[in-house]
């Protein structure tokens, strides 16, 4: 407790757990398997901070993603699972700790500033431009670039053949899942190199959620690295390749997806499992 | 019965002069509403900005009618539009940049932006009266009719004359390409859709990595445009006089608002709404009436429903009776 000082709801139920939790992890020392010598290719490492002046959210919380590999963050109700992807991706400032892609330090970068580095970011809502048909919202993402963006938008509707069907019809018309991928392909319009997405299938339903989530395979196979939180943490785990649970903004477990579905702890406090 | 007449009485009267009004009014909504939508407050300076830019205007059209350039048929001031518009939108800009930018650099509620607007209302209404003074100015030359009352009598043989004037002709002329410029910009264009992506989803279009100071000066370019023709056409079908462009504020709002704010169709929709409102309820149907109803029945009075001096309760009640059965205007546009 002593590590969170005042902070925090101190809320231990949330863990349904009457264990200790495990302490935060130290820097070098991360659960599971130990991270291999080279480094990853997108890490928050340490990540302390929180929003504007307020209390801090995050504590020492370290998330990385190997590149071409999908990144999976879960974790309780107000764990901070978004918050650590948001900052990540600039958009609230760490009081120490360090973000870094491909091993550049770009802790002082602007999100617009880390689009341009290749990250791409997909929020949980309001994440597509509603009054706009689907492919203007695909030119959108691609705003950036002044190369010519119809190969790359052919890319997005191979993935995703319902968008083209739609493609003049206004995002704001279709179904949530349909809209979904409208916002994972503004994103994938700035050829990115990794992709971030906050909970990609709130609100969807699970046949929906199913074929999003071979989608998002789909996209890690072409090289994207991918890093996600995810509310419905049993499905995410089984397609990730490194899971982080979080606990009240710190890292609580990690490891592959397997070994984090086969952890007795992690499924009885986290999973709902037996 | 003479419907013949009716129609041309009807004509003179109400439909030409309700369908120029109705596009100068198109166009101060249009400003009024690409502002909401982008900028996110109603702007209280957009009458006061129309005067300003049709004040430079017609300072131009002094100077080169000073200089001897005419535009034959034509009012010399549609020569010095450009240079009307070149000057409000350096104005504009320069008042965002001093202004406007310090409270969005804030985040301040829109209501305060409001209240902003209305000190920059202040200002540029003094700045015009300084200028240019208070009076009544006409800055129309060139033929002033394409077709007379008296020759169209002449050339039909109706008791009724209908009488085109240059200045609406060339009011729907230009309005008609300002929309259609416009349409094509946003629609059309990269940095229109950018506008139109901010306007829709200020955070994704960020994320998207656009430029939100680029969007804002486009903007303030484009609104210049828009008011600064909006009230030259103004001036030259009716004319100039500072105090009749702050009043024309309300009709302005009323059909931004009746229209769908945010809604450039809605703007235009909005504006030939109100025109023809108060156009028809402010006309005396007398005559109309007289050529239409059978002998017996013919009124004694004028059959005028309101005096014209309350052609401001017209948009007033429009706007009042929108804003209760319909919020978000015809169009669908943002709820106020």
């Amino acid at each position: 407790m002593s590590d969170y000082g005042s902070r925090g709801n101190k809320d231990r139920s949330i863990t349904k757990s009457s264990d200790r939790l495990t302490a935060p992890p130290q820097r070098s020392e991360p659960r599971g398997t130990p991270r291999d010598a080279s480094a990853p290719f997108l890490i928050g490492e340490a990540m302390t901070g929180g929003y504007g002046r307020g209390a801090d959210i995050l504590h020492s919380c370290t998330i990385a993603a190997e590149a071409g590999q999908i990144a999976v963050i879960v974790g309780p109700n107000g764990a901070g699972k978004s918050t650590a992807m948001k900052a990540i991706f600039g958009m609230l400032k760490l009081r120490e700790g360090a973000v870094k892609i491909d091993g550049d330090d770009i802790t002082g970068l602007s999100p617009q500033d880390r689009v341009a580095k290749g990250m791409a970011f997909v929020p949980q809502t309001q994440n597509v431009f509603t009054s706009m048909s689907v492919e203007e919202n695909l030119e959108m993402g691609a705003f950036l670039r002044r190369d010519d963006i119809k190969g790359t938008m052919a890319q997005v509707y191979d993935l995703f053949p319902i968008l083209k069907d739609k493609r003049r019809q206004a995002a704001g018309e279709l179904s949530g899942g349909q809209r979904q991928q409208v916002a994972v392909g503004r994103a994938l319009m700035t050829q990115p190199k990794v992709l971030m997405l906050d909970e990609p299938t709130a609100g969807v339903s699970p046949i929906v959620m199913d074929e999003l989530f071979d989608r998002i395979i789909e996209i890690a196979r072409t090289g994207i690295t991918i890093l996600m939180v995810e509310q419905n943490a049993r499905q995410a785990l089984e397609i990730a390749h490194k899971g982080y649970v979080l606990v009240q903004g710190a890292n609580a477990y990690e490891g592959t997806g397997e070994e984090l579905l086969a952890n007795e702890e992690v499924r009885r406090t986290f999973l709902g499992g037996r | 019965m003479d419907p013949l007449n009716a129609i041309v009485a009807l004509s003179n009267f109400v439909l030409i002069p309700a369908l120029a009004y109705g596009a100068q009014l198109a166009l101060g909504a249009l400003g009024v509403t690409l502002i909401y939508g982008i900028l996110r407050f109603s702007n209280f300076a957009h009458g006061d900005t129309m005067a300003f830019g049709t004040m430079i205007t017609i300072l131009s059209t002094w100077g080169l009618q000073g200089m001897g350039v005419s535009f034959g048929v034509l009012p010399t001031a549609l020569l010095a539009l450009p240079f009307g518009i070149l000057g409000t939108a350096l104005f504009l800009l320069l008042t965002d940049r001093t202004i406007y930018a310090f409270y969005r650099k804030q985040r301040a509620a829109p209501v305060i932006l409001v209240i902003v607007s209305m000190g920059v209302m202040f200002v540029m209404n003094g700045i015009v009266r300084f200028v240019i003074g208070v009076d009544d100015i006409g800055f129309a030359d060139g033929e002033r009719f394409i077709i007379n009352a008296r020759d169209f009598r002449d050339m039909t043989g109706l008791e009724e004359g209908l009488a085109v004037r240059t200045t609406t002709v060339i009011t729907l002329v230009t309005a008609a390409i300002a929309v259609a410029l416009l349409f094509w910009f946003l629609n059309r264009t990269r940095t229109g859709k950018s506008m139109r992506a901010y306007s829709d989803n200020e955070d994704l279009a960020l994320l998207s990595g656009i430029n939100p100071e680029r969007v804002v000066a486009i903007t303030w370019i484009i609104v210049a445009a828009l008011a600064t023709t909006a009230g030259v056409l103004y001036g030259l079908d009716k004319s100039f006089k500072a105090f009749t462009y702050f009043q024309l504020l309300l009709p302005i709002f009323a059909s931004a608002i009746v229209g769908g704010l945010g809604s450039p169709i809605g703007a235009i929709a909005g504006g030939f709404v109100i025109a023809f409102s108060e156009v028809m309820i402010t006309y005396a149907w007398k005559k109309v009436l007289g050529y239409m109803a059978p002998e017996a029945l013919e009124p004694d009075g004028l059959v005028q429903l309101m005096s014209t001096d309350y052609k401001f309760a017209v948009s007033f009640a429009i706007l009042i009776i929108v804003l209760l059965f319909r919020p978000t205007g015809l169009f669908r546009g943002q709820s106020v």
